[in-house]
């Protein structure tokens, strides 16, 4: 028989980390629940509204537009980026001097601020100077993203799949240069064609490395901001006004609090949602 | 099924090797016998997994030719060369089941269906993987991985060779007896060309019919595990086979006479070494024996002895040399004047550690150094 000596003092080992936890994350977010089951009219006045203002975002066609352009935009890229990146990690050397020059290239437009990255674009499309807008239209074109939604839309992705096609193709590549030699030498002993190699021996060592690209451009891209901000400011009309524009709009440009609150734990919860999801599918076979 | 022949072959890994020290593989030219079971035995780094990666294709050499059954096929593919390699960690393609992964090599070459069906399912009880034959590959045990790609392998038929580098470095020693038995039987089956590279000497012995010997990127001594026991043609032979190693003693050649230190031991033939060179007499300690109190040996003092179950091993030092002698069970030491007699007929001069041949047999090679 052991006596277990129970100490309590532990707890004040667990205690930074709560506080941290707290003031990131728990605090703030609930603060947002708070406002989202509340109307205030001046501070410090607050009435208790309950589901009122879900059920209003929820009813509403100017977030169901929202949401429809957030995930149309987000399912765009997704189908873009991901084999784009991993066509490109594909061709790239594996070893030698061009490598790191490769790598360096990659990295380039991870390292741009992303409201920079909006004004370089702005500036590039614009149709009476801008090197694409002037060109396109050169060419006989009729492009003005400041006017027509659908030159809006091809900026904006264009301009995604450049700024962030890098980051799949750096961890693709990652996933890459794990595999051995040995993989390679065999498949060509087996006879394998090149497209078999890429089936049975790179497609399943990148698989773990695909769904953390995958996952971290679904969020990323589920809440963009900055750069179509910066390019479009959600326009032509709303045309490109995406989950996140739109919950600024409502909360910063019309100040309904109660609403942006719910739209807030209404976008989280969907992320949370659609992250599980993709990630449980993806896994599921991974450890039979 | 091929005879393979490796014409004036030799590899470095610089562009332009100038020094010999340069070539990871120095100049050979060998036959190796079609059917036969061959392994490369050498220390880590002598350019074992070098000579294996060009004779099956993954790495082209850089001097000379290699030959299948008398065809140029230095520039061919592994595939062209139709060859099946199992490398030393086992490499199996995770998302196919175990049946899937056997089929894979045959499914390529447009094997017909029923013929690969037939042929996997011997393949998976003759590995005795049929149980698993419908899991897929990648929760198995190292073990069971292994044997995926040896199969993969052995699971094609009209190979010209099957080749091994090291393939049972990841696998349970009971495994490895079992898994090398299984080779063995194979081998008698199928009569493969096989080759094997291994540097553990246990495996290479009790695997091949003929062992080819590397060390420093050159083959040092092709021959049966007998001939590499009884008369080893290099220092290095002598010493990496046979446990404990040969003794290797400094000496001078007088006709049938090879002295050491001073004291004189009778060899069984006449020697003539070439001035200037460096001459050593070698012999294994199973032919050294204590001398009995009649006779008359060379003293010798002991340092120990271990016991190591069969025999013991006395380790002496004749005038200052370190040696190792056998001494059989239940004979007993006495416990001064220690004196050591040597099997004339077993014991090897060497010269710039080659065996040197005797004097008059007509066929003294000749070193140049």
């Amino acid at each position: 028989m052991t006596t277990k000596t129970v100490n309590q003092k532990a707890w004040f080992l667990v205690l930074p980390v709560l506080l941290i936890v707290a003031l990131n994350a728990i605090i703030p977010l609930m603060t947002v629940v708070n406002y989202s089951v509340q109307d205030t009219f001046s501070p410090g006045v607050f009435f208790f509204e309950g589901t009122k203002w879900y059920k209003e975002v929820l009813s509403s066609p100017r977030f169901h537009g929202a949401l429809g352009r957030q995930f149309l935009f987000t399912a765009i890229i997704l189908a873009i980026e991901i084999p784009l990146g991993v066509l490109v990690a594909l061709a790239m050397p594996r070893k030698g001097p061009w490598v790191s020059v490769c790598l360096v290239l990659m990295a380039l437009p991870l390292l741009i601020p992303w409201n920079v990255v909006g004004a370089m674009w702005n500036i590039f499309a614009l149709p009476d100077i801008g090197l694409l807008g002037y060109g396109l239209n050169w060419l006989g074109f009729d492009y003005n993203y400041t006017q027509q939604p659908v030159s809006a839309w091809m900026t904006v992705v264009l301009m995604d799949v450049w700024h962030w096609t890098s980051l799949v193709v750096l961890l693709a590549y990652a996933g890459l240069s794990s595999i051995p030699d040995a993989y390679y030498q065999a498949a060509k002993i087996d006879g394998a064609s090149a497209f078999a190699v890429f089936r049975y021996i790179q497609l399943p060592k990148m698989k773990r490395v695909l769904i953390i690209a995958l996952l971290l451009r679904f969020m990323d891209s589920f809440m963009v901001y900055t750069e179509p901000f910066v390019l479009t400011g959600g326009g032509p009309g709303n045309s490109t006004t995406f989950l996140s524009i739109d919950l600024v709009k409502a909360a910063i440009g019309e100040f309904n609090l109660g609403i942006a609150a719910a739209m807030s734990i209404l976008y989280f919860l969907m992320t949370l949602l659609v992250c599980w999801v993709f990630y449980t599918a993806m896994m599921r076979g991974e450890d039979s | 099924m091929s005879q393979i022949k490796l014409d004036q072959l030799a590899h470095s890994y610089y562009p332009d090797p100038a020094t010999a020290e340069d070539f990871a593989l120095k100049k050979m030219d060998y036959l190796w016998d079609d059917g036969g079971a061959y392994a490369l035995l050498g220390p880590s780094g002598c350019g074992k997994t070098t000579l294996l990666n060009i004779i099956s294709g993954l790495l082209v050499p850089s001097r000379g030719r290699i030959l299948f059954d008398g065809e140029d096929v230095t520039a061919k593919s592994p595939e062209e060369r139709n060859i099946a390699q199992v490398f030393q960690f086992p490499v199996i393609y995770d998302t196919m089941t175990v049946a899937q992964n056997l089929e894979f090599p045959l499914a390529n070459r447009g094997v017909d269906r029923s013929e690969i069906r037939k042929r996997v399912d011997e393949m998976l009880d003759t590995l005795e993987l049929s149980a698993k034959a419908g899991r897929r590959a990648q929760g198995l045990t190292a073990d069971e991985k292994q044997k995926i790609s040896l199969g993969r392998g052995l699971v094609r038929y009209d190979v010209n060779a099957i080749l091994f580098d090291e393939p049972l470095t990841v696998i349970d020693p009971h495994m490895k007896w079992q898994l090398r038995t299984k080779l063995k039987e194979l081998h008698q089956r199928f009569s493969h060309t096989m080759i094997y590279v291994t540097h553990d000497q246990t495996e290479a012995l009790t695997f091949a019919d003929k062992v080819v010997v590397m060390y420093e990127g050159e083959v040092v001594q092709i021959g049966t595990p007998e001939e590499l026991f009884e008369r080893p043609d290099h220092t290095f032979v002598g010493y990496f086979i046979g446990s404990p190693g040969m003794n290797i003693l400094p000496c001078v050649v007088n006709g049938n006479n090879a002295v050491v230190a001073g004291h004189s031991i009778p060899l069984d033939t006449v020697y003539q070494p070439p001035r200037g060179a460096r001459v050593e007499l070698g012999v294994r300690p199973e032919f050294v024996r204590f001398a009995h109190a009649a006779e008359n040996g060379v003293p010798v003092s002991i340092e120990s002895i271990d016991n190591v179950g069969r025999h013991r091993i006395a380790k002496v030092r004749l005038a200052g040399n370190p040696m190792n002698v056998i001494v059989p069970e239940g004979e007993m030491l006495s416990s001064t004047d220690h004196q050591i007699v040597f099997d004339a007929q077993r014991c090897g001069i060497y010269v710039n550690d080659h065996r040197l041949d005797a004097a008059f047999a007509g066929q003294g090679k000749r070193y140049d150094y």
